[in-house]
Formats: C-alpha cells, sequence, structure tokens
C-alpha cells in the first residue's frame, strides 16, 4: 500500500506539472509555435541552442508547438472524459438500478457499441460531424463510454440490494432521491477512479484520431498531429516524432499513475 | 443447446445493429458518393446518372433494406472506387490482418501470463512496484509512437529487420510486437491482481500444504481461477485490438483491412465501410462467443444456460 501510495503521489505531482503548463506553455514558448523561425528553411534543424528540441521540416521550433499543443491535448482528454463519464455513469445507473427491462435494453445498445472498432467509428463520425475541437469531445465520448457503464451497472446491482438503500425505498422515497443521495455518493469513490483511467484512454485517442490526420485541425498544434507530420521524416529527423510521443506518454502515465495510485495495491483499476 | 441457439439468436441481432448504426452514420455525411465517384470534373448529368445507377436517389430506409435483402443472400455490394466485389477486396486483406492480429494476440497472451505469473509471488516488494511502473510506462505509450520508434531503431539504425510492408515472417515480427506489447502488459496486470487475491484463498493454503510445489500452486491451483476473468477480458478487448490494428497497419504500411476501411471512410465507399464494419463486428461477436464456450472447458462447473 506505500508503494502505491506514492504512486498516487507521483501522479498528483506530474499532474500539476501538466496543469502548469497547459496554462503558461504559450507564454513560456520561445517562438510563434505556426512560423518558420530557423535559419534554414529546406530540413529540419536536429536539437541545438537556440532551438532545444530541433525544428521541423517547414523551420518551426519542436519546444514551441509542444508547449502550445499541451493546452489542447490535456483539454481535449478532460472534456472527453467529462462526456465519457456523463453518459457512461448514466446508462450504468439506470442499468443497475432499475433492472429488469430498462438493464435488458440497455446492455444490449452497450454490446453493439462494444462490438464496433471505436476507433473506425470515431473516424466515421468525425467525417460526419467535419472535424472541429467540439467534434473531437463528443465523438470520443460516445465511442469510450461502454466500459464505464458497465462498471458502474456492477456496482449499483450489488448497492441496490443493500439495507439502506431498501430502507430509502421503504420510507417512500423517489427513485431520484435514491439515486442521488444513497447509489450515486456511493459510487463515487469508483467514478474516481475510472475517471482517471479513462482521461489516459481519452487522451490517447485523441493522439490516435490526430495520428490519423483527422484530429483537432490546424493551426493549433496537437501532439498527434505533430507525430504524423514526422512519419515522412522519422529516419533524417527523429526529433520530430520522438519529442511529441514523449509528451503523450506522459500525460497518459500521469493519469494511469493516479488511477493506479487511488486502486490501491497495484491492482488493475476497473477490474 | 437452448443456450446456443439464443446466443445465436443474439449475435446476430448485434450484427444487424451495427449495420443499421453504420447506415445511419454514413448517410449522414454531408458529402455525396455519387460525387466523388464521378471525381471533381463531372458534370451533373454523369453525377445524376452514377447516382441513379448505384440507386443512391432512393430514400435511406429502401437503401438499407435493399443492402440488408443483399447481404442475406451472401452480396456485399461493389466498391464504388473500384466497383470491384466488396467480399473479394475483404477476402483479399483479410488473411493479412488476421495473421496482424492473431499474432499480436498470440504475443499478449504469453507476455500476460508469464508477466502475471513472475510478478504474483512478488506481490508487495521493490521488484513488483518497479514491474508495476514499468509496465504503466509501456502501456501509456501511443501504440503508433511505439511502432515509429521500433522503425526507428530495429529497422533504420541497426537494420536487423525491414522497414514496413508485408512479406515474409520478418516483415510480421515488429508489428505483431507492438500490438501485442500494451495488451499484454495490461493483461499482467489483471492475472496479477486475480492471483494475488486467490493466492490468499483456503485451497491455495491447503494445496500448499499436502507439499504441492511452488510453481504447482501458482500454475495449476492459482491460474484456474485467476485465469477466467483473464478470458473475458480477451473477449471484451478484441474490438480495442482491432483500434490498435488500424493504427500499427498505417505505421507499418501493412495492407490490410484497418487500412482499407479507414481510406473508405475517407473516399466515403459506402459498400467498403459497411463491409469492414460488418467484418470487424462478426469477428468480435465471434470472438465473445468463442470465449463463452471456452469458459465451460475451463470451468465445468459454469453450466449454460
Amino acid at each position: 500500500m506505500r508503494g502505491t501510495g506514492s504512486l498516487l503521489r507521483l501522479g498528483l505531482a506530474m499532474g500539476a506539472l501538466l496543469v502548469l503548463v497547459a496554462a503558461v506553455g504559450p507564454t513560456l514558448a520561445p517562438y510563434d509555435p505556426a512560423a518558420p523561425v530557423a535559419p534554414q528553411l529546406a530540413e529540419p534543424m536536429p536539437p541545438a541552442a537556440p532551438f532545444y528540441l530541433g525544428t521541423d521540416d517547414l523551420g518551426r521550433d519542436v519546444l514551441s508547438r509542444l508547449l502550445h499543443g499541451a493546452r489542447i491535448s490535456l483539454l481535449v482528454g478532460v472534456v472527453a472524459m467529462v462526456v465519457t463519464m456523463v453518459i457512461g455513469t448514466a446508462i450504468g445507473l439506470a442499468a443497475g438500478y432499475f433492472g429488469g427491462g430498462v438493464d435488458v435494453v440497455l446492455m444490449r445498445v452497450t454490446d453493439v457499441m462494444l462490438a464496433f472498432p471505436g476507433l473506425l467509428l470515431a473516424v466515421a463520425l468525425v467525417a460526419v460531424l467535419r472535424p472541429s475541437v467540439w467534434t473531437i469531445f463528443v465523438v470520443i465520448g460516445l465511442v469510450s463510454w461502454t466500459g464505464v457503464a458497465r462498471v458502474i451497472r456492477s456496482e449499483v446491482l450489488s448497492l441496490r440490494e443493500r439495507d439502506f438503500v431498501l430502507a430509502a425505498r421503504a420510507l417512500g422515497a423517489r427513485h431520484a432521491r435514491i439515486l442521488r443521495r444513497h447509489v450515486l455518493v456511493n459510487v463515487v469513490p469508483t467514478i474516481v477512479v475510472i475517471a482517471a483511467l479513462s482521461t489516459s484512454g481519452t487522451i490517447l485517442l485523441d493522439a490516435g484520431l490526430s495520428f490519423l490526420g483527422i484530429g483537432v485541425p490546424p493551426p493549433t498544434p496537437t501532439w498527434g498531429r505533430m507525430i504524423q507530420e514526422a512519419t515522412a521524416y522519422y529516419r533524417v529527423a527523429p526529433w520530430l516524432m520522438l519529442f511529441p510521443g514523449a509528451a503523450v506518454l506522459y500525460a497518459v502515465l500521469t493519469f494511469n499513475f493516479i488511477a493506479y495510485g487511488l486502486a490501491g495495491d497495484g491492482r488493475a483499476p476497473g477490474a | 443447446m437452448r443456450y446456443l441457439i439464443g446466443r445465436l439468436m443474439w449475435a446476430l441481432l448485434i450484427l444487424v445493429g451495427t449495420t443499421a448504426i453504420t447506415f445511419a452514420i454514413v448517410f449522414l455525411v454531408p458529402g455525396d458518393p455519387a460525387r466523388v465517384v464521378a471525381g471533381p470534373r463531372a458534370d451533373a448529368a454523369t453525377i445524376a446518372s452514377i447516382r441513379r445507377e448505384l440507386a443512391l436517389d432512393l430514400p435511406v430506409p429502401v437503401q438499407y433494406g435493399r443492402y440488408v435483402g443483399r447481404l442475406l443472400r451472401g452480396d456485399l455490394g461493389r466498391s464504388y472506387a473500384t466497383r470491384e466485389p466488396v467480399a473479394e477486396i475483404l477476402a483479399r486483406r483479410l488473411p493479412s490482418t488476421a495473421l496482424l492480429a492473431a499474432t499480436g494476440l498470440a504475443i499478449a497472451i504469453v507476455i500476460g501470463l508469464l508477466g502475471g505469473l513472475v510478478t504474483a509471488p512478488l506481490a508487495g516488494t521493490w521488484m513488483d512496484r518497479t514491474a508495476l511502473v514499468l509496465s504503466l510506462g509501456l502501456l501509456s505509450a501511443p501504440v503508433f509512437w511505439l511502432g515509429m520508434l521500433a522503425l526507428y531503431y530495429v529497422g533504420y539504425r541497426w537494420r536487423l529487420l525491414p522497414l514496413g510492408g508485408a512479406g515474409d515472417v520478418r516483415h510480421l515480427i515488429l508489428p505483431a510486437l507492438v500490438l501485442g506489447t500494451g495488451t499484454g502488459v495490461y493483461y499482467a496486470r489483471l492475472l496479477h491482481t486475480n492471483l494475488v487475491s486467490v493466492l490468499g484463498a483456503d485451497y491455495v493454503r491447503a494445496a500448499r500444504a499436502r507439499g504441492a510445489s511452488a510453481l504447482r500452486v501458482v500454475a495449476v491451483h492459482a491460474l484456474r481461477n485467476a485465469g477466467l476473468p483473464l478470458l473475458t477480458v480477451i473477449g471484451l478487448d478484441f474490438a480495442a485490438l482491432l483500434n490498435g490494428v488500424v493504427l500499427t497497419e498505417t505505421v507499418f504500411h501493412w495492407p490490410g483491412l484497418g487500412r482499407l476501411a479507414f481510406d473508405a471512410v475517407l473516399s466515403l465507399d459506402v459498400p467498403v465501410i459497411m463491409g469492414t464494419v460488418l467484418l470487424s463486428a462478426f469477428l468480435v461477436v465471434a470472438s465473445n462467443l468463442a470465449i463463452d464456450l471456452l469458459y465451460r472447458v475451463v470451468d465445468p462447473r459454469i453450466r449454460l444456460g
């Protein structure tokens, strides 16, 4: 337990740094992320002062682009997580609490969604809705809620039969009140763990969509698109993919540390 | 037997559900497939005739009805772009994707079993905590980035393996490893969690008291029970594996279904989109069904139905 407690502290410390960079990163950036600033524009320059992480094929400063990308990556990850959690929790609560026909229908819908490869569904949805930051929020939420719904449902199934819920029902409390005051309150710890875990998932999915070229549209520099733009140069200019990939890894790792730290004992959360 | 029929009916219903959803999404697309087929310089008359030819002028529900009707006769339609039968395109692409996915899954299962069995007895030690941090590091890396790193070092710098494409076994190693590693590490953590909770159980202590070797206790007594939940996860995770396949195929220029589906979405090639989604949904449903049946073999106490 001591070990995983330190995992949580490490995750929170990394998260604080991430939030700080997302908040003030653009003002720290030494150059304009969209402007060609390198003395030679024809080919990427390896990391060396004053371009500490090198420049890309258009002469733009990689460090400045990374710092500007932090905000959008974190924002997409967190907002998409909120969308995921709201849909998943609502469906899981309803299915677990009301049971019977409601449960059957909702879980059948979940099964159909689970049969789709999420990334393809996201690609199709983005094509329909046209890429924008808002589209990405909603689409990632729409394809990632199934796991949340399943975990919340199984938790609620056991809560539903507990004495305090039965007592509240016997006293004539309304469903809305029981759900809010007795059921939801008791799944909050689970929700927190799953929320941290699902943020790591949404950041990865966002990076994947950007990598496929259908994420948040330019000119906002996203880490995923930086990696995609680097694919043509990965042999001659590996730093172009190395740093944005490491940035994604850092952000995802932050939320995984928090989730595993909260779950405790090195357990896999949500299992 | 009744259980099996019920499951099969349900599987069929899921497939119909996925076709309906996909069809609805595709026809909400603001673009016009007929215009895409006709090309950028076609005049209005050509586009109109193509629209009639592809039956795109009919109401969407009618088109869907026709599609399902043809589907029941085993006809997946023809690609808008190449006019080739979709079934043939899928049949040509499926083997390479199946090879990649199966190898990746096998690697993941091996990593999961070994990782779980090795780390479970170490639970609570610094070695276990190191293993946890390392596995979280691997879990957190984007799969396409791992692929590019592998290509750069193993393929380009060290010149050990080819730089993408398909061919012999040497082309398969890197993409399959990249695909399987993250999933395998996740399986290892799950198995670790389950094993630790099982290792304290009475029947495990009893086996130990009877003098069974440590290996036998973990591999036979504990694994049987700790491995069951893992089976479900492998089934549920199959769709996630297909996500990885799309990204891995893109990075390694692997000529499979993932890349095909992605290109089809971007070019509004409706029959190809429908075909790949249907095929992948079929694979997910079939794998879940297979896992359900496998449960029975692993744990005879479970009676189906």
